[in-house]
């Protein structure tokens, strides 16, 4: 008896991990939340009967998992959020091509991975939202007129710790140069009245609060605050409309390289960019489609059509590590 | 105290030839298996310093040049603040609540043990929400009086309050536990030779509790260490936010796990500076607990003084969060709270098999170190401790690394065998999180049981010995009997760790596996903090079950 509960629990424990992996179903590694793509998944099942079982996680961690898998690994797709997340796990060798006309259709060329390893499925916006009691639109202009003395205490950010700032200063050295980024990040941090807040949403109420006037944040964040209450003093601008375009990135997905069932997988996310799963996939979290033909959610749609940013971005990752150098250097916390 | 001093070295000379004697004849067995488990517990601090094989010049020029220093004061000041005060809240509260009697003691008893079930990220969204530019405080600040303006109360002072907050109940459990086994003779004999009720407690029970103390205080420094949850959403920037930065943002996981060895170093120290603390002195206990305390019963003013500070502290650490949780709860209550309980079930689950897995390895290296008080098993203890102090997240891959590795060479064996491919073992598997779990929290289980065992008086192992009870039965007749109250917190200790735990699950659970802190972390990274608010109640309502039982049977 003493001997056979031990056996017990290791039989009880590996068979959790067995289950989970030999029964025939699409496995997904996602670093986007549960309550983003679980509706789609339950779609797909209705629609299809393919089973998909999933685990959330961080991006970085979810990659080291996949990499020290190898070749053993269940999962079939990684979904995750930022290009530059995208990058890493494509230079890292976790994804494989796939050649897809459907994919080729559905996804902008600048919001896929050049050599076809990952697909951007939805688009985030990250632009300046502003208090319309206190700033007059005409006063704004593009991301970097941010830093001019007119802002001086009235701009607030959020950390450079997020990926969505890092991508926004990647984004500039990749138009600009290091030293003209350097130089827009540091009159950034100069007219900061407070040290910048961790979420976007924080950002956000600061300037309803009246601590600072304007802000950068993604779109969805405003539209969670909106959908709660529609009096709030905040407005949309859409910057560097005469230059290069509002800053995008993605949310996207790629197929694994050790996938055991490739053809599913690639089935699944020829459905997530298509028109009937896009529209879901973008207005569960306010955001853009990829897939051109479908229109955002209604809330989303008022702020009205804008010009994006036609640089790929995929260069997000190459450029990270040296956004985020420069930030620390001019103290952009 | 010199004479102890000197029978304690003399002690200390003839046992370490019992020691050897032990490791030759008795009790080989337990070394053997303590070696094996530091070995286990110390592998993901071996992947952290194989990192060096692979220098990261680029990334260190510029952390060196721009960043470390700041870090550096950052967590030197977190420290500075929060381990006095979770000293000073746990020490007193444990003092007021197990050795004196005023109005609402009882109550106090079990109530300031709560906020050991709150995690301390959920602390940090909740007063940020409070307390913030926008939040309600300030709202009410700016409109009575205009001139205030905006206070921010993201700083070295509002990060230490939080985690002190989070984390004075390690402190007080265990000072609380050591009151109470105190016994009444040397409180006693202090006060017949003319001490004031404040002087024995400095002079006698104070330094008395000193060892359970002292474990307590290290755990909350190695907890502040090894935070990310709280600084992050302070955005205050210690060694973890800048590790996950190299990691997450520069995609340099060898430059986040270099960074990680500072922290290595930091406990290093903070573990030889505590045991240079406490070299060679002796807190056995003559008489047994058996002989309870009088609780020193306070009059007058001393008494509803004590009355309203444990009432403000229950009020800040416990109260006034959790009805802030509660409001958001109620407003964001959906349908999605019935998934919830299947996650309480499985928080709850692994909390338990994991608090007997590592209560469990905690005794054998305890007691290993107990029977051999050479330099060998403290150090064999120490190194098995040092994942306490290192952020979850890479923690866990120092674990999975390794683990997916071997798993991986088992798997081709296999192959290699039978032709046929089978599934991997170890790989997301529930085994390889529960070890993960027992790495991470050994040291929390530890500190407890090590610290009771210290207290057992070296005659009646002694006389056991010379009865011809060693080893194992020696274990069972003795040292777990004489350390009931120190399992049992060690036990709670790691269950509530567990449920609370974020990163390590989040990596490494297997499918279909959410805990309640997994729901968390979902909803606190996209900033919606009032959706978080119905899983942390929920995580909050199980933890407190345990800590409830726990303060109950201590009572007793």
């Amino acid at each position: 008896m003493k001997k056979s509960v031990p056996a017990l629990l290791t039989a009880f424990f590996l068979g959790v991990n067995i289950a989970a992996a030999y029964a025939d179903e699409l496995v997904v590694y996602s670093a986007r939340k549960e309550h983003l793509i679980k509706p789609l998944f339950d779609m797909y099942t209705t629609k299809t009967g393919v089973q998909v079982k999933y685990v959330t996680g961080k991006a970085g961690a979810l990659l080291e998992r996949l990499k020290a898998e190898g070749s053993n690994t269940p999962a079939d797709l990684f979904i995750t959020v930022d290009a530059g997340n995208l990058w890493k796990a494509a230079k890292e060798v976790v994804l494989q091509p796939v050649e897809s006309e459907v994919l080729k259709k559905n996804v902008p060329s600048h919001l896929r991975d050049p050599q076809n390893r990952w697909f951007g499925l939805s688009v985030r916006a990250r632009t300046i939202v502003y208090n319309k009691d206190r700033v007059s639109p005409s006063d704004l202009d593009s991301y970097s007129s941010l830093g001019e003395p007119r802002w001086k205490g009235r701009l607030l950010l959020r950390t450079s710790k997020k990926v969505y700032n890092q991508s926004l200063v990647a984004s500039l050295i990749a138009e600009k140069g290091e030293t003209a980024s350097e130089k827009v990040v540091s009159s950034w941090v100069a007219n900061l009245p407070v040290a910048p807040f961790s979420s976007d949403t924080k950002a956000l109420e600061a300037v309803m609060a009246g601590v600072g006037d304007v802000t950068v944040v993604n779109t969805y964040y405003l539209g969670r605050l909106l959908k709660k209450n529609s009096d709030i003093p905040l407005a949309i601008f859409w910057p560097n409309q005469n230059g290069t375009g509002v800053h995008m990135n993605v949310s996207g997905a790629g197929v694994t390289k050790h996938a055991k069932h490739r053809d599913q997988a690639v089935k699944l996310l020829e459905w997530l960019s298509s028109d009937e799963a896009q529209g879901t996939f973008a207005s569960l979290n306010l955001e853009y489609a990829v897939n051109s033909s479908v229109k955002p959610d209604p809330l989303v749609a008022a702020w009205g059509e804008f010009k994006g940013n036609p640089i790929n971005v995929a260069k997000y990752g190459e450029y990270q590590a040296q956004a985020i150098k420069l930030m620390d250097r001019v103290g952009y916390k | 105290m010199s004479a102890t001093n000197e029978v304690g070295e003399f002690r200390e000379q003839n046992s370490i030839f019992r020691s050897f004697r032990t490791f030759r004849w008795n009790a080989p067995g337990w070394i053997v298996i303590s070696f094996l488990l530091a070995l286990i517990a110390t592998t993901p601090v071996l992947v952290i310093l194989s990192s060096y094989f692979f220098p990261e010049e680029d990334i260190w020029q510029h952390l060196v040049e721009n960043v470390l220093q700041g870090l550096a004061l950052n967590t030197l000041k977190l420290l500075a603040c929060v381990i006095p005060l979770t000293a000073l809240l746990g020490i007193s509260m444990g003092w007021l609540t197990s050795a004196c009697e005023y109005p609402g003691r009882r109550f106090f008893s079990w109530a300031l043990v709560l906020p050991f079930a709150v995690p301390p990220y959920v602390y940090a969204f909740v007063y940020l929400g409070i307390f913030d530019f926008s939040g309600p405080v300030q709202g009410l600040i700016r409109e009575s009086f205009p001139s205030v303006g905006f206070i921010d109360i993201r700083n070295t002072a509002g990060v230490s309050i939080i985690l002190s907050l989070a984390f004075y109940p390690y402190v007080y459990l265990m000072s609380r536990s050591a009151f109470l086994t105190q016994g009444r003779s040397s409180m006693e004999a202090a006060r017949m030779l003319g001490q004031t009720p404040i002087g024995a407690f400095f002079r006698v029970a104070l330094p008395m509790a000193r060892p359970w103390i002292a474990a307590g205080l290290l755990l909350v420094a190695m907890e502040t260490l090894a935070d990310f949850g709280a600084v992050a959403i302070f955005n205050y920037d210690t060694f973890t936010t800048a590790i996950y930065k190299a990691w997450f943002g520069m995609f340099s996981l060898n430059a986040a796990l270099q960074l990680s060895s500072i922290l290595v170093v930091f406990v290093l120290i903070i573990l030889v500076l505590e045991q240079h603390f406490r070299f060679r002195m002796r807190f056995n206990e003559t008489y047994t607990a058996a002989v309870p305390h009088q609780r020193l019963h306070l009059n007058g003013l001393k008494k509803w003084l004590a009355f309203i500070t444990s009432l403000m502290i229950f009020f800040f650490a416990f109260a006034l969060p959790f009805s802030q949780l509660i409001i958001w709860s109620w407003s964001n209550l959906n349908s999605d709270a019935l998934q919830y309980l299947e996650q309480a079930l499985n928080t709850f689950v692994l909390g338990a098999v994991t608090a007997a897995v590592t209560t469990l390895c905690a005794i054998i290296i305890a007691y290993s170190k107990q029977s051999n008080p050479g330099l060998t098993m403290k150090w064999n203890a120490r190194l098995a401790t040092l994942g306490y102090a290192l952020p979850g997240t890479v923690l866990a891959v120092g674990i999975y690394i390794p683990a997916a590795w071997l798993d991986n060479q088992l798997l081709n064996i296999f192959t290699g065998i039978t032709g046929s491919r089978i599934n991997p073992l170890l790989q997301g598997s529930l085994i390889i999180l529960i070890v993960a779990y027992a790495i991470r929290f050994l040291a929390a289980g530890f500190g407890s049981i090590d610290s009771s065992m210290n207290r057992i008086t070296p005659s009646i192992v002694e006389a056991a010995r010379t009865m011809g009870t060693t080893g194992t039965a020696l274990l069972k007749r003795i040292y777990l009997p004489m350390t009931k109250t120190g399992l049992l917190t060690a036990s709670i200790f790691v269950l509530v760790d567990v449920m609370k735990e974020m990163p390590i699950t989040l990596m490494m659970r297997p499918f279909n596996w959410d805990t309640l802190a997994v729901k968390i972390f979902e909803y606190t990274s996209e900033g919606e903090w009032e959706l978080a608010a119905l899983p942390a109640v929920g995580l909050i309502l199980t933890g407190l079950l345990p800590v409830l039982f726990l303060t109950k049977k201590t009572e007793e």
